[in-house]
């Protein structure tokens, strides 16, 4: 990943080292630093999905939002199609990079119709020249997000939340991305739809060729969905892999404690299966450990751990864990 | 529906006689046109539109709404039509009446009855007559046009100053929305009441109105009491909506429309005015009872409408002086204030039912 020139035409974003970090006010004058994400690297190749899953609290949806210069990051560089983004370069990178939000009812304008909700990165972008155009446009993305066109008129609060998702996916589709960050993009909807969402996406990337970073915390929906799925604890992506060999074959031991924890539906499996539990609670953020943040909660953990924070180390195959003990 | 499934169906073993299962070969498939039927969709209303809708099933707003509009219009029709004036002493004939103070409603005095026993014709005194001999009914109107336009101007002032404020405050945030906040603290803490009493003072000494006529009509204490309501009452709107404001910028349509590349101006334009402009409705509708009801306050202790320019407070505090024996002068304006500052409370507590998008999903 070091080597940049390489990398241009391999990957089509690249993190390198992102920071984000939060002040926050303790007492009258202190402020910490709130460390959301602490280094974080990884790469996503043209219309690959990359899976980010973890814990609450652990700065997945930070490293979305970082990524798309929702925040301006403190520290590290995103290199989108082997360009640098900052402040300058993103207006027009907007076009390209997108994101679909969790919430499917606080995404939505109350107040617009779908026909305005969708049409908005139309406007801003102005990417028609007639009415008639960004009409056909509207309904055509709408067409292949599997919602009738009779819905056009209607406002958020008319849908279900399954459809109120499918309107926030077109809006992302609506400039033609080749990025999309889904940041838990299936969590607040019900089983059934979940996977009508999902597959969805996945119909979408075949058919448009986008790529995904999909962040979510159950590992079922990411291992179905992701090429790569990426682990992060406290701010620090802990194991990176190829879905199937990160599920079958876990290093790092919060990546085997969360695979452990993954409801399985034959229950006679379940019944012999061993789940690792973890003790202690996940760190504060404001006070982390020293060295590798999990080492707290690790059986593994020696004293080198508390010294050292260990990176990301390759295991073969792309298998990259940031572990001293496995 | 895949081949494998329909053969599932009919090849359904069949169970007992007495079993309860359908019998699927009863069944024919629904043609296009029969499941188009099921495609009914209700009505797509606009956000308005059924804001009014909800508002016209409030049994309780739409009656505020009836006796609001009864009393504007009286307030307008009933000068026209009453032929005595707010400051007029009752004549008969051409001669001032001196005995016609203090009369109970519907009451002749004495020359009126010889008048009309003459074959004269007048219009009858339907709250009966003050202390100098003043038609009251037409003084009680008067007094509720004074008061209504107080409140409603004093909502208008206090809507726009803290609009602006609040808005400022909450989009910039930082420093500039701490040191904002902190001055309307400041203002927040001073005692209004005090406040209003020192200021007509202060004001009746500095403003000089004679330039002006309109002004001069309306009086020190009328223009003084506006003052006021700008200077002080519109901490609680700004604070207001600044809060909206703040709230508003954390939803992720905001988000949603920066990352889609919106600028500032269309996010404040087509996400935050759009989404907070009911809530600001409302408050000012909220608004207006209570500055009716500190205008009469402080007519009440005299430091409101200049007389002979009769305002409910004014007329309640007069009445104060006779309460034992002529009560239905006290009890007239005072139900007046009670009707309007009522009616709006319930209008407001109604508008907000029906737009607050807090209340719905």
């Amino acid at each position: 990943m070091s080597n940049e020139t390489a990398s241009k035409n391999e990957y089509l974003v690249e993190v390198n080292n992102l920071q984000q970090y939060f002040p926050i006010k303790v007492g009258l004058f202190k402020s910490l630093p709130l460390k959301a994400v602490d280094g974080v690297s990884f790469a996503i190749r043209p219309g690959e999905t990359l899976g980010l899953v973890g814990e609450s609290g652990c700065g997945k949806t930070t490293v979305g939002r970082s990524l798309l210069r929702l925040y301006a990051p403190t520290g590290g560089e995103v290199f989108f199609d082997g360009e640098k983004v900052d402040e300058k370069s993103i207006g027009h990178m907007r076009k390209q990079m997108q994101m679909v939000f969790q919430d499917p009812y606080s995404s939505l304008n109350p107040r617009m119709t779908v026909e305005d909700i969708i049409g908005e990165p139309l406007d801003v972008h102005k990417l028609y020249q007639t009415r008639g155009e960004r009409r056909d446009r509207i309904l055509q993305l709408m067409e292949l997000v599997g919602l009738n066109a009779e819905h056009a008129t209607r406002y958020a609060h008319e849908f279900s939340g399954g459809q109120r998702q499918r309107i926030g996916i077109a809006r992302a589709l609506a400039t033609n991305p080749r990025f999309i960050v889904c940041d838990e993009a299936v969590s607040a909807l019900d089983v059934s739809i979940q996977a009508q969402v999902i597959n969805m996406f996945e119909e979408l990337q075949e058919k448009l060729g986008v790529a995904y970073l999909f962040i979510a915390h159950d590992l079922l929906v990411v291992h179905h969905i992701s090429d790569r799925i990426a682990v992060m604890y406290l701010g620090r992506i802990v194991e990176i892999a190829d879905s199937n060999e990160l599920n079958d074959n876990p290093i790092h031991p919060y990546t085997q404690s969360l695979l452990s924890a993954v409801p399985y539906p034959d229950p006679k499996m379940a019944k012999e299966r061993q789940r690792i539990v973890l003790e202690g609670d996940v760190p504060s953020p404001l006070h982390m450990p020293s060295g590798c943040a999990f080492r707290t909660r690790c059986k593994y953990a020696t004293e080198r751990c508390a010294k050292e924070c260990p990176t990301l180390t390759d295991r073969g195959n792309g298998h990259q864990v940031a572990c001293w003990n496995k | 529906m895949s081949d494998a499934m329909k053969k599932d169906i009919d090849t359904m073993p069949k169970k007992s006689p007495l079993s309860f299962q359908i019998d699927l070969k009863k069944f024919e498939k629904a043609t296009d046109e029969e499941k188009k039927q099921q495609d009914v969709m209700s009505e797509s209303v606009s956000f308005f539109r059924d804001g009014m809708r909800k508002l016209m099933k409030n049994p309780l707003a739409v009656g505020s709404i009836i006796v609001l509009i009864l009393i504007i219009g009286s307030i307008l029709i009933v000068p026209h039509v009453v032929p005595y004036g707010y400051s007029e002493i009752i004549t008969v004939d051409g001669k001032r009446d001196k005995t016609a103070a203090n009369m109970a409603p519907f009451e002749w005095s004495e020359k009126e009855q010889e008048y009309i026993d003459a074959g004269g014709e007048l219009f009858p005194h339907i709250m009966g007559t003050d202390e100098l001999g003043r038609d009251y009914f037409v003084r009680v109107i008067y007094g509720t046009r004074v008061s209504l336009t107080v409140g409603l101007f004093a909502a208008i002032i206090v809507l726009i100053i803290g609009v602006i404020y609040g808005s400022i405050s909450g989009y910039f945030g930082g420093t500039v929305d701490l040191i904002m906040m902190r001055i309307v603290d400041i203002i927040y803490s001073l005692p209004d009441m005090l406040m209003v009493v020192l200021l007509s003072v202060v004001l009746r000494e500095i403003l000089n109105v004679d330039a002006f006529p309109l002004l001069q009509k309306l009086g020190t204490n009328m223009i003084s009491l506006f003052l006021v309501f700008a200077l002080l009452y519109w901490t609680g709107m700004a604070r207001m909506v600044r809060g909206q404001i703040l709230t508003i910028k954390q939803n992720e349509y905001v988000l949603a429309a920066r990352v889609g590349g919106a600028k500032s101006g269309r996010i404040i334009r087509k996400h935050i005015l759009p989404n907070c402009i009911s809530v600001i409705i409302i408050a000012a509708a909220l608004q207006i009872p209570s500055a009716i009801f500190t205008e009469s306050f402080l007519s009440f202790i005299g430091l409101g409408v200049q007389a002979p320019m009769p305002s409910l407070g004014s007329l309640a505090n007069a009445a104060r002086a006779g309460i034992t024996e002529y009560s239905y002068k006290l009890i007239f304006p005072a139900v007046m204030i009670c009707l309007i500052t009522l009616a709006f409370n319930l209008l407001g507590d109604g508008l907000r039912d029906a737009f607050d998008p807090k209340l719905r999903r």
